[in-house]
């Protein structure tokens, strides 16, 4: 059961219709970012003119190394501040709110390098996520029947996840001692204790071992089933294809190109920013050509090496 | 050597009035830094603060000691808010940095000259317990004798009070810790990032969880002058020192456990006392030369050997007397 009872499925055809370029314009979007601009020092990390994210689909953000995707996370979730720019979710002004308000609104986000809460348990990891605890406040933590009914039906809720991301087994255990894929379930299992709109996954897949993807996939997108949005940072162009309505590729901090990922490959502007400029084949997503690609720059790097001795 | 003497002393000391407020104070630092991750190296100062709030507001405002005792705790708390608004939004080792600093400028301020009148100085305030006496029940106006160990009428009613407060300290960090508001002050201890994440407020519960284990600081320091008689801004009495002490007798208990902070403080004030007495005797007997160490170095020999028993501890159980060694484990990764 959703505290946002507005939640239903999309049909990811309504993206047929929308322009495939940056900035694009989206039937419903659920969050929009204008002018975001952040600077380190002389190095302009992010500068995104716009961005819409459409409403219930999943949405991929792509880029080559330090095309500043997770600044961008940062920035909207207010772990960081913009230097210049608005974000509204949901219609509303998102302006500097800390990061726990943002994810009060239902905007929840998970991170890179994972963040399992090692030294308490699994279950009190899934019990943290959930939102509005009145034993939360200081003086009612004192008076434990005052949010021991919450207690339990955050608890039976806590159970359902865990049994849904097959880690019930593991619910008495410290965090600390599941497996790095297992603490990637953990975290989006606990992210949806929020019972969050929008959910953003910083490379979700990294480091899990391909069956595990399988089921990581599947949850994603049974996220996008139940009419939650979703965003993922990803660098697998196999889970890009697989599960992503539409993808949006960031370089160089700025949005480069969007479209469904059938067209991603194709757009010069993608090939340029992956591959280097004056570069003429297509930038596909597909296991042979990646390799190829891979095996190219392999020899690339040698002929480098032998020029430079 | 008489080992009688020497195991009744460890055990006078050991529920005597060191071990009851460093349990207090130590029981604070165990929610700043067991449960919630706080390096709080000023300890002192909250016992400070506490117990100049109850000796003023006796010696100078002739207010009752309960109210004096409410009086030292809000200082306490002002003392918290003062120190958490500006670093508890950073990193944690800027807490450390200024919690002991804060603490030293808090024991010279009161010992400065030209507060005589206020706080008395480097001479401290004297009689202020006599209020405190006369509301001791009768059935320990003749002390507490148990046979071998002995305490008298006033040390009675310090330490039957202290140890209740002791007791219901650890009962309200009970309750506190097996609740949800406990859940977020351990995510915000694991990671502050991911507790944010969540939607929880980590830097509120971080100032709350600070100025609960300053409140406990203060009543350290307030059980700690009534039971001494004296406030003295001496470095032995609220200097670093102490705040050390405390920390060890907490970690010796094992961290962020509940009867840790208790149980250590016992054993480090009766180990404590028995390596003095033992030393002491084995002197005065001949056991050790003379030429090795005489009864004036035992002072300082008493804490070699503590040091040493630490190390060993720390080889042997890391975790503590209670701790978790799975716990400790999981801190490699």
């Amino acid at each position: 059961m959703s505290r946002f009872s507005e939640l239903k499925a999309v049909d990811p055809s309504v993206l047929d219709s929308v322009a495939q370029q940056p900035g694009a314009a989206k039937p419903d979007p659920v969050l929009t970012a204008t002018g975001i601009t952040r600077r380190f020092g002389g190095l302009i990390a992010v500068e995104v003119e716009h961005l819409e994210v459409q409403r219930g689909l999943i949405t991929a953000l792509i880029g080559p190394n330090g095309a500043g995707k997770t600044t961008f996370f940062n920035l909207i979730t207010g772990f960081d501040l913009p230097d210049d720019g608005t974000w509204t979710f949901e219609g509303r002004e998102m302006g500097t709110l800390p990061p726990h308000k943002v994810a009060r609104q239902g905007m929840v986000r998970t991170f890179q390098l994972t963040k399992a809460l090692s030294k308490i348990t699994v279950m009190d990891n899934m019990k943290l996520g959930a939102p509005n605890q009145s034993g939360e406040n200081f003086f009612r933590a004192l008076v434990h029947p005052l949010w021991r009914q919450q207690e339990d039906e955050i608890e039976e809720r806590a159970i359902a996840l865990l049994d849904r991301f097959k880690l019930s087994h593991m619910s008495d255990e410290f965090a600390g001692t599941l497996s790095g894929g297992q603490r990637k379930l953990l975290e989006m299992a606990r992210a949806l204790m929020t019972d969050p709109k929008l959910i953003m996954l910083d490379e979700p897949m990294a480091g899990v071992n391909p069956a595990l993807t399988q089921s990581l996939l599947g949850h994603v997108k049974s996220l996008r089933d139940e009419g939650r949005t979703v965003i993922f940072v990803e660098h697998d162009m196999d889970v890009v294809r697989d599960i992503s309505d539409w993808v949006v590729v960031m370089a160089e901090g700025m949005i480069i190109a969007e479209g469904p990922h059938s067209a991603i490959g194709e757009n010069q502007a993608v090939v340029d920013a992956y591959l280097g400029t004056h570069h003429d084949s297509a930038l596909t997503f597909d296991d042979e050509t990646t390799a190829k690609m891979a095996a190219e720059a392999a020899a690339g790097a040698d002929s480098a090496e032998g020029t430079d001795t | 050597m008489d080992w009688g003497q020497i195991f009744s002393f460890a055990i006078e000391s050991a529920l005597g009035t060191q071990a009851m407020y460093f349990a207090l104070a130590a029981i604070g630092l165990n929610i700043h830094f067991g449960y919630t991750g706080l390096l709080n190296f000023g300890q002192a100062g909250f016992m400070i603060c506490g117990a100049y709030g109850l000796a003023i507001s006796i010696v100078e405002y002739d207010l009752h000691w309960l109210i004096g005792i409410v009086v030292g705790l809000i200082a306490s708390g002002i003392f918290a808010l003062l120190l958490g608004i500006p670093t508890l939004r950073l990193r944690a080792d800027y807490l450390a940095i200024v919690t002991i600093a804060a603490a030293e400028i808090l024991r010279i301020v009161v010992r400065a000259t030209s507060l005589r009148g206020f706080t008395g100085g480097s001479n401290g305030i004297n009689g202020f317990t006599a209020g405190f006496q006369d509301a001791r029940p009768g059935f320990l106006d003749g002390g507490i004798d148990l046979g071998f160990i002995s305490f008298s009428s006033r040390q009675s009613w310090v330490l039957f009070l202290g140890w209740i407060t002791v007791l219901l300290g650890v009962g309200f960090t009970y309750l506190l810790i097996h609740s949800p508001w406990g859940r977020v002050l351990k995510a915000v201890r694991e990671d502050e990032d991911a507790a944010r994440a969540l939607g929880k407020n980590a830097y509120s519960v971080k100032m709350q969880s600070l100025v609960l284990g300053g409140l406990f600081g203060a009543l350290g320091g307030i059980f700690f002058v009534l039971a001494q008689g004296s406030v003295q801004p001496t470095p032995q009495d609220f200097g670093t020192p102490k705040t050390f002490f405390i920390w060890v007798a907490m970690i010796l208990g094992g961290t962020g456990k509940l009867w840790g902070p208790v149980i250590g403080s016992v054993i480090f004030s009766g180990l404590l006392a028995f390596t003095d007495s033992a030393l002491r005797q084995a002197v005065a007997a001949d056991y050790v030369p003379k030429s090795i160490i005489d009864g004036v170095q035992v002072g300082q020999m008493r804490f070699i050997l503590l040091g040493l028993g630490l190390m060993v501890l720390m080889i042997y159980r890391p975790q503590g007397i209670f701790g978790d060694k799975r716990e400790l484990a999981l801190d490699a990764n």
